[in-house]
């Protein structure tokens, strides 16, 4: 084998190698760092667009370690000093089916990292963003947005409402199926 | 405790009022035959309406001249008006003489200010200030000041985004915005003359209280007892804003104003840096103490008397000690800011006994000597009367159900707590009275000199405590507490009792069915104004407590009412309805009664507040026809 050959494939062997060390530590945008721009809205002009959706969402929601992760952030970060156990306080109410800037996991988790004009902080540089993922699950849950089996199940504290999993879907609240 | 209305004598003037001219010719006579009898008695009774027994300092309280120019009315905080046009026997004509919408659904909180011919009102945020011309049809609009307020300063102000009203002084109106500003408006044209920035949203301080004008000075608190903001007053130069001093809640001595001459009368309260000593390392720095209610200012010993707010975090486990110098009283000189004495009204306050309501300052006898007191209704659920010269505590008399504490050590002065309704760490207390909000909140009372009673509107709640941890993160809540309220004994979730000053208990006392969250007004023609959480606008008589008038406004009542005389000479009387607050949270808000903890856990008293009223804004305006 020429010295060249050898470089060549040397240096092929080291890039493959590096381009496989990339994909499991840092996954690109399209694969959902949470990244992508999350309309806060369902009126587009010229037509709609199919909404984005975030491939890393898929693996956080309708999951129970993650949703009982999101909830125990859901008071480490204060989240629950403001917006109560769901019923709201300083900020809306999350458990109802009243949403200013959208009920989708992308749009929660936009909310959560981004702020939101009237009050709600920017977490970006506190919460990692599979927390805030976590997070965002649990939000879901808390309008009954998430499975009976995979939701939070109980309280370790006073009980504010029925645990998670109980709580029904705030969509069809107070309507006959 | 259970308490009905217990209605004083029925009112004697009717006998006087029932005269005819054939008998006044045989009363005379008789004066005349009384008068050589007993003159000195005679003198002592003639001499009695000119002088009552309990009266507010005069260099407080100047005679009244129709306007009301500060939200307390006067320097002592008295809410009275001299003004007799409307009295018990003509309440029941009152009728609207005009409105205006202000705009904004929040909690209106705000008294409305009279000069001269004009009104002035503040909006909840984005604290719009109004002019209203009294002297045309309608009040028309005279300017509008639109401070343009930051927008995210709404998500850390903690109970609604209130603005509890302006002051005037020297042809300027000043006022506080929630996102931390006091500025000053020339009060003929709404021009901005300054505009001070000393509250920063991003550690979670908001500015919700009336400014208070004293020689020159314009007195402001921050808020934020439930952010870990650490309190502060200062005191802004009138003319051009800047701050001459700034004494803190919390922290050294040199911070809190304290040196020489502070003399406080309990040994509890002596000692150095106890601002710092009295918490774990550091806490202080993030430990409430906030002023966010009401300063009295006594021209006479050159004092201004204001409270101290709740401790921060919530849950006690987390800052052993006394926390000086929150849950308290302190005097200062108002030039300097210098505290003459302090008074801890709930050391280790265990249930956010904010220490920051209204202090009616009066002169009475107390005892058999004459006594400069300073009359407090708390949040801890006592009335407390000072010697405002000292800080001693006179009395402390309950003035509603208390179970969280068992009564005030008058030789300690210390309050005695109830060990079984202590909070912690991971333990869920019961049935604690009063609540968080306490037996009564910023909702100031009125004191009338010829009835010797002060009105105070009120709360009768309790509820379900339990601590628990809490990370310090600035600018978002720091309060490790799970709470759920609930209605206090008999159901009623408010009342409105007239407490007899001089004997120590209650007069009469109205139910109402939510909390009493509105400010009162007393009258020269007996007449006490107040609104409920419903809506209603009631007068009712400062003798018995009965209901003259009533008018069904807009949307629910937690604005201060005040009277004053219009241009055109008659008596008015003004509320702002629009329901809010940290009671109407649920509603201001939009919260989800569901939630037994939404609003820090006053929305499970409040479930069904949405079907009694809606959110509003509006101004009424009352006067005889
Ligand atoms: C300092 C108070 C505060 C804190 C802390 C806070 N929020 Fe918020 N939040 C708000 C306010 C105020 C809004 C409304 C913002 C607006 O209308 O622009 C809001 C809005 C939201 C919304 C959007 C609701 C909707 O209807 O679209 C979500 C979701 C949310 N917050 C989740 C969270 C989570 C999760 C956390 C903790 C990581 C958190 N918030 C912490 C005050 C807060």
């Amino acid at each position: 084998m020429r010295p060249g050959t050898a470089m060549l494939l040397f240096a092929l062997l080291t890039l493959a190698a590096c381009q496989r060390e990339e994909r499991d530590t840092r996954p690109q945008n399209s694969l959902g760092s949470g990244e992508q721009p999350t309309p806060v809205t369902t009126l587009e002009p010229g037509g709609q667009r199919a909404s984005a959706s975030d491939n890393k969402a898929a693996s956080f929601e309708a999951n129970a370690f993650h949703l009982s992760e999101g909830k125990r952030l859901f008071s480490w970060f204060n989240c629950s000093g403001c917006h109560a156990n769901g019923g709201g306080g300083m900020g809306p109410a999350l458990m109802d089916q009243k949403w200013l800037y959208g009920s989708s996991i992308e749009s929660i988790h936009a909310t959560i990292r981004d702020g939101r004009p009237k009050g709600m902080p920017s977490f970006r540089d506190k919460i990692p963003d599979d927390q805030i993922w976590e997070l965002a699950a649990f939000v879901r849950s808390l309008s009954g947005n998430a499975p009976s089996s995979a939701a939070p199940q109980r309280n370790d504290d006073m009980m504010p409402h029925p645990s998670e999993n109980r709580l029904p879907d705030a969509a069809t609240l107070g309507k006959s199926p | 405790m259970k308490r009905t209305a217990q209605p004083v004598a029925p009112c004697v003037v009717a006998v006087c009022a029932n005269r005819s001219a054939a008998p006044r010719k045989r009363l005379a006579s008789i004066f005349a035959t009384l008068l050589l009898a007993s003159t000195p008695l005679l003198m002592a009774a003639s001499e009695a309406p000119s002088t009552p027994a309990i009266s507010p300092p005069p260099s407080a309280a100047p005679p009244d001249d129709g306007q009301w120019t500060m939200p307390a009315k006067n320097y002592a905080s008295t809410r009275y008006s001299e003004l007799t046009e409307i009295n018990e026997g003509n309440a029941k004509d009152l009728q609207v003489a005009f409105t205006f919408s202000t705009g904004v659904n929040k909690g209106q909180e705000a008294a409305p200010l009279v000069v001269g011919g004009t009104m002035y009102i503040v909006s909840p945020f984005p604290n719009i200030v109004y002019a209203l011309d009294l002297t045309k049809p309608g009040a028309p609009m005279k300017w509008k000041f639109e401070p343009n307020p930051e927008p995210a300063a709404q998500g850390v102000a903690c109970c609604d985004v209130v603005n509890r009203g302006a002051a005037f002084a020297d042809g300027r109106i000043f006022f506080n915005t929630l996102d931390g500003h006091t500025i000053a408006l020339d009060a003929n044209t709404g021009q901005p003359i300054w505009n001070a920035h000393i509250g920063n949203i991003n550690i979670g301080e908001t500015i919700t209280m009336a400014p208070l004008v004293v020689k020159g000075k314009v007195l402001v608190g921050n808020s934020g007892g439930e952010m870990g903001v650490r309190g502060w007053v200062k005191a802004l130069d009138a003319g051009d804003g800047h701050v001459v001093w700034t004494a803190y809640g919390t922290g050294p001595d040199k911070d809190v104003l304290i040196g020489p001459d502070f003399k406080p009368h309990y040994d509890m309260d002596k000692g150095k840096d106890l601002g710092v000593t009295t918490w774990p390392p550091e806490a202080w720095k993030i430990g409430g103490g906030n002023m966010w209610g009401w300063i009295s200012y006594d021209p006479d010993l050159n004092l201004i008397f204001h409270g101290t707010g709740n401790p921060g975090p919530w849950n006690p486990d987390l800052r052993p000690g006394d926390n000086k110098w929150t849950s308290g009283i302190f005097a200062r000189d108002p030039d300097t800011g210098a505290a003459k004495w302090f008074y801890q009204w709930s050391p280790h306050d265990l249930h956010d006994y904010d220490g920051i309501n209204e202090q009616v300052l009066l002169d009475m006898n107390w005892q058999g000597k004459p006594r400069k007191v300073l009359v407090r209704p708390e949040r801890n659920g006592y009335l407390y009367i000072l010697d405002r010269t000292t800080g001693e505590v006179l009395s402390a008399k309950p003035f509603g159900p208390v179970n969280s504490s068992k009564g005030v050590d008058l030789k300690s002065g210390r309050l005695i707590e109830n060990p079984d309704k202590k909070t912690g760490t991971g333990k869920v207390v019961r049935d604690i009275c009063p609540t968080a909000s306490g037996l009564k909140d910023w909702q100031p009372s009125a004191f009338s000199p010829k009835t010797g009673l002060l009105y105070i509107p009120h709360n009768n709640l309790c509820m379900d405590e339990e601590g628990v941890e809490v990370n310090y993160i600035a600018g978002t809540p720091y309060v490790g507490m799970n709470v759920r309220m609930i209605p206090g004994p008999g159901g009623n979730r408010g009342a409105f009792t007239a407490w007899d000053i001089a004997a120590q208990k209650p007069a009469w006392s109205l139910k109402e069915n939510f909390p009493v969250w509105s400010g009162a007004v007393v009258t020269a023609g007996d007449v006490v104004f107040y609104g409920t959480m419903e809506g209603w606008f009631k007068a009712v008589s400062a003798k018995t407590g009965d209901l003259l008038w009533q008018f069904k406004t807009a949307s629910g009542i937690i604005g201060q009412p005040i009277t004053y005389r219009g241009p055109d000479g008659r008596q008015y009387v003004a509320i702002l309805s629009g329901v809010g607050g940290w009671a109407g949270a649920i509603v201001s808000g939009d919260l989800d009664p569901r939630d037994a903890t939404a609003a820090l856990g006053f929305v499970n008293a409040m479930k069904d507040l949405k079907e009694a009223t809606t959110a509003g804004g509006t101004l009424y305006v009352f006067r005889l026809p």
